[in-house]
């Protein structure tokens, strides 16, 4: 090839880049202009998350599943390191400005621990958890594409049964605050950590840099997000609201359900999408991977797998039980696992410890429902 | 087919969600709250995963 022909190539990955940089302020700056500066602000740290958990390869369900199967830590080491990073500055932050700034703190309970456990399972079937789904749907996956929309409306079924769910029983909020529960959350930290490292397999002990910095970028964006919004980076709320926003669109009546009904949650169903924080930094993660996906080259030219048809199934079925169970388990692998943790709920220890233990029947399942060539 | 396709339809799908709800649910930003909730002196107020609704 010669450098004429090389040439036009390069421009227009050059015009291409630079409408993706010209896309994304835009959208910040008119989300500010026209909605509000929290929520372009928002806006941009859901499009920081996007960048940073595609553009350095960052995950959740990945990396459980290598600890699991080939017993490689980096990637659990990296999301360690993340949440203690979050954890060193939102536990006093929460304890210095109580009312103002929350943290993800919810009731363990049965519903809670079966919920952890299924959605651990099922994010391994589709190998996306909450966050990973919309990352993975933005770069183009069709297995989390499909399950995307699913995962909405499982959302809104969980929200819309909750408080059934909560009655069957849950000890009270448990949390870790002050100096003394930094400490104790820093310690389970390196106590997994310890766990992690002495599992692991030979040679694989070391973290790579860009999951390294990786760690450190998410645990600004999520301090920014507490700070802006006043509670921690979730993702599972805002699709459900934006079901639920469907489902009166359509005729739907939410009067029965103790969830929907409660004020909080008709003001959100009401309102602009644009004024969620979960939604924007859900659309910031979507479009935040679809930016990184379009600026790498060659990376949306990649063919799109084939599955049988009980793997696509198997994804609808996987979109919904990661939607319905999460909103049991008060939340996903980041608004329980990492930003409870982070802000030092019980319930985040105890989400850890159900899901992966789903993890193990998802890693099992995901070949025998035609998700990858079986071994 | 190419993950373009999938990719395309993933962020066309964001911009329709986007357009049909500022046509039913416009937002005002004469009622925004201050930009940053830490010093507003304001209660947290949003939506989370992890809370019974408000």
């Amino acid at each position: 090839m010669t450098a004429a022909t090389l040439a036009p190539a390069g421009g227009a990955r050059i015009g291409t880049r630079g409408l993706l940089v010209a896309a994304g302020l835009a959208a910040v700056a008119a989300v500010t202009l026209f909605v509000g500066a929290r929520f372009g602000m928002l806006l941009a740290v859901g499009l920081g998350f996007g960048i940073v958990l595609e553009g350095l390869r960052f995950g959740f369900a990945g990396p459980w599943r290598a600890m699991i199967l080939r017993r490689e830590p980096a990637g659990m080491l990296a999301q360690i390191l993340a949440i203690a990073l979050v954890a060193i500055v939102s536990i006093p932050l929460i304890s210095s400005h109580p009312g103002e700034i929350g943290g993800a703190q919810a009731p363990i309970g049965w519903a809670m621990l079966g919920g952890a456990f299924v959605f651990g399972a099922a994010m391994q079937v589709v190998l996306g958890c909450g966050s990973g789904t919309l990352v993975n749907a933005g770069s183009g996956n069709p297995v989390s594409l499909l399950a995307l929309p699913f995962f909405a409306i499982g959302s809104f079924a969980g929200a819309y049964h909750l408080i059934w769910w909560t009655d069957l029983g849950a000890l009270p909020i448990l949390t870790l605050t002050g100096g003394a529960g930094l400490a104790v959350t820093l310690a389970g930290l390196a106590g997994l950590a310890g766990i992690v490292l002495w599992r692991a397999a030979p040679g694989t002990r070391a973290v790579p840099r860009r999951l390294l910095l990786a760690a450190v970028l998410l645990a600004a964006l999520a301090v920014a997000n507490l700070a802006i919004a006043g509670q921690p980076w979730g993702v599972v709320y805002g699709l459900g609201i934006w079901a639920a926003k469907g489902f009166v669109a359509l005729g739907g009546d939410l009067s029965g359900s103790a969830f929907f009904t409660a004020p909080g949650s008709v003001a959100r169903v009401n309102g602009s999408i644009l004024t969620d924080y979960s939604s924007l930094t859900d659309i910031g993660l979507i479009a935040g991977a679809f930016g990184v996906a379009a600026w790498r080259r060659g990376a949306l030219a990649a063919p799109l797998p084939r599955y049988p048809a009980r793997a696509w199934i198997a994804t609808v079925v996987a979109g919904l039980a990661l939607g319905y169970s999460s909103r049991l388990a008060f939340g996903c692998n980041v608004g329980a696992f990492f930003s409870g943790i982070a802000t030092g709920s019980l319930h985040g220890w105890a989400w850890f410890v159900m899901a992966f233990a789903g993890a193990y029947l998802g890693i099992w399942l995901r070949p025998r429902l035609g998700l990858e060539a079986r071994t | 087919m190419t993950r373009r396709l999938t990719a395309g339809i993933a962020i066309a799908a964001l911009a329709v969600l986007v357009g049909l709800d500022l046509a039913a649910s416009p937002p005002n930003p004469w009622q925004a709250p201050p930009a940053f909730a830490l010093g507003s002196g304001q209660a947290a107020s949003g939506g989370f995963c992890g809370a019974l609704p408000g």
